[in-house]
């Protein structure tokens, strides 16, 4: 198996004199899922529109089946997009829409139809081909748009913040169907999205990306186990990010308390940041914390209460199953398999 | 909503005295004979009868061919006007759609006379062609001079629906068409086009009920060799005093007006366009 099937190599574009992308090297493996994950505003879309052919790159390479692509419009492409409002032709029914495409290449009738009505039931849309667009609900909507684009049997498939015109319910609906739908047709998703949690449920690799620049690449465990720096570890999930020194190999000191950890690889007294997640957190009774903190806020989450708690050094974000008092005082304690140090981050 | 009943009162009232009643009156004037006088007048289908006469047969298809060659005229110079327009971003195509509708703010018969400035033959054009070394072109009073008149006239009625169609199209559906494997024809012919059709319906209907119906612009142009249904009209109401005929031709082309609308309404019943 080739392991590149889409290659962006020192991609860079502007509009009106701002940088949106800058210097951006990534290449895609085939039949991942891949998820273009960051705040609006970070080039998330331009990637994705770049390869679709609707942007041309200021510089750089766009290699696609080992060939540059950059300079060919979209029709010519082997990709298909899902548009964030699905962009559905209004005066067309359902089986004309994702029918489109194959109409376009002269496929037969008869095959347009088998096609289309195959296509029709794997998104879950049988017996819909008759119905009018605007007779449909959002969520089906995006099926149709989904359908239209893989019966074109694209080798990658594009998807523009799909789901976020969705309620929250339809899109775990719509997420899992995804995922279940990737599996089945075995193609690369190219997935955009700002919802973190929508990132992680659905990839192979998550893409982190921030002010045009990659901030990170891994899989979604690496993602929130491993942040590379502190945007990344704020981004994904709760964190608690304090400043800290690397005393030597495996052990950190931060706020007044020496730590082990796992990490090494730094200079000795290194500055750097630690990560703790809420949930690493582990509160027990003061005498037997290495922090000691008191409880200043607690909310029902759920699952688990969110504590917050004030030390000596900072505020401290918690989250347990059992409740305790406002004013309570605690113990705070990390294994050191959930600590994670960080290089500092450069200001930008 | 019952509340607010009663204060269209006015307006029906005055629709019944201006719309309603003259109506009524061309329906007894189209199916009477007695001329002006409604006492000793009975019932006849004699100015229906008239109408196959070949004179005025001809005033009808003339009309009718007129309306439909301004109507194709104006389409296909008014489409390519909108699409150009919706290319330009918003503040601009503001004013490019005002500067296509300012003739509408001039009056009818100062734009005509206009014409008839340019048109005639030692008009600007004669001029302008002459300076060429091309002889003269005698074109008022004929049918191209009405031709013209008449696209000018009622060019805007087509470009502005069309745009208005145009540019509430979503770009990215044009953007679609072109993942999905359509190149720039084939985007237009089976998105851009199909996605404007109900204004171009709106464009075409309007304007053909206005051409058919025209009646100063082929009189001053056509100075009397080219009669159309409006004309026609007009010269029996006024010059010839045969209000029975004169009424007779105003309810057919009454009649085609209200299909027309009615077909309008059922192709587009939201009024979108």
């Amino acid at each position: 198996m080739k392991n590149k099937l889409i290659e962006l190599k020192n991609i860079t574009k502007s509009f009106d004199q701002q940088e949106v992308l800058h210097n951006i090297q990534l290449y895609i493996r085939p039949n991942e899922f891949l998820t273009l994950l960051g705040p609006s505003g970070c080039g998330k879309t331009t990637i994705l529109r770049i390869i679709g052919g609707f942007e041309e790159a200021d510089s750089g390479e766009v290699i696609f089946d080992g060939k540059d692509i950059a300079k060919l419009p979209p029709y010519k492409r082997e990709v298909n997009t899902v548009f964030q409002k699905y962009a559905l032709f209004p005066f067309m029914n359902v089986f004309d829409n994702v029918a489109f495409g194959l109409n376009i290449k002269k496929v037969s009738k008869a095959e347009t139809k088998k096609r289309v009505l195959e296509m029709l039931k794997l998104v879950g849309l049988e017996g819909f081909e008759k119905r009018k667009i605007d007779q449909l609900s959002g969520g089906q909507q995006q099926r149709v748009a989904i359908a239209r684009a893989l019966v074109n049997e694209p080798k990658v498939l594009l998807l523009d913040e799909p789901l976020s015109a969705l309620d929250a319910k339809l899109r775990k609906e719509m997420q899992m169907e995804l995922k279940k739908i990737q599996k089945k047709v075995g193609i690369t998703f190219i997935f955009v999205t700002h919802d973190q949690e929508e990132a992680l449920s659905m990839s192979d690799t998550v893409v982190v990306m921030n002010h045009g620049n990659i901030q990170q690449i891994g899989t979604p465990i690496d993602i929130y186990n491993e942040p590379k720096n502190r945007f990344v570890a704020e981004f994904i999930g709760e964190s608690n990010i304090i400043p800290a020194i690397m005393k030597k190999d495996m052990l950190v000191a931060f706020d007044g308390v020496d730590f082990e950890c796992v990490d090494s690889g730094f200079a000795p007294n290194e500055e750097v940041e630690v990560v703790l997640r809420p949930e690493d957190l582990v509160l027990t009774p003061p005498q037997f914390g290495k922090i000691t903190a008191t409880v200043t806020d607690i909310t029902f989450k759920g699952v688990h209460y969110e504590i917050i708690l004030k030390g000596e050094h900072r505020d401290y974000k918690a989250q347990t199953t059992e409740y305790h008092e406002i004013g309570t005082e605690l113990g705070i304690s990390v294994i050191p398999s959930n600590i994670h140090v960080m290089h500092k981050m450069k200001e930008v | 909503m019952k509340h607010y009943r009663s204060m269209i009162s006015p307006y029906v009232l005055w629709a019944f005295g201006f719309i309603i009643i003259p109506f009524i009156m061309i329906m007894v004037y189209a199916f009477t004979d007695g001329g002006l006088s409604l006492t000793d007048a009975g019932f006849s289908l004699d100015s229906f009868a008239e109408m196959t006469d070949s004179l005025y047969f001809t005033v009808f298809t003339r009309s009718f061919s007129t309306g439909i060659l301004t109507t194709l005229l104006c389409l296909f110079i008014g489409y390519p006007m909108a699409f150009f327009i919706t290319k330009f971003d918003e503040r601009v195509q503001g004013t490019l759609i005002l500067i296509t509708t300012i003739p509408m703010w001039i009056n009818l018969l100062l734009r005509t006379y206009a014409w008839i400035g340019i048109l005639s033959d030692n008009g600007l054009l004669n001029s302008f062609l002459k300076m060429l070394g091309i002889g003269p072109v005698s074109i008022m009073y004929t049918g191209i001079a009405v031709n013209i008149g008449l696209v000018c006239n009622f060019l805007p009625f087509m470009i502005l629906p069309i745009h208005t169609s145009l540019s509430k199209m979503d770009p990215s559906l044009l953007e679609a068409a072109y993942d999905l494997g359509a190149n720039k024809v084939q985007a237009f012919t089976r998105v851009i086009f199909k996605y404007s059709i109900p204004g171009v319906l709106n464009g075409v209907i309007i304007t053909f009920l206005m051409a058919i119906s025209a009646f100063v612009i082929p009189k001053m142009l056509g100075g009397g060799q080219f009669t159309l249904l409006g004309n026609l009209i007009e010269n029996q109401f006024i010059s010839v005093g045969n209000w029975n005929f004169g009424a007779a031709v105003s309810l057919i082309l009454a009649i085609v007006i209200l299909a027309a609308i009615s077909f309008l309404k059922r192709i587009d019943p939201d009024g979108t366009v």
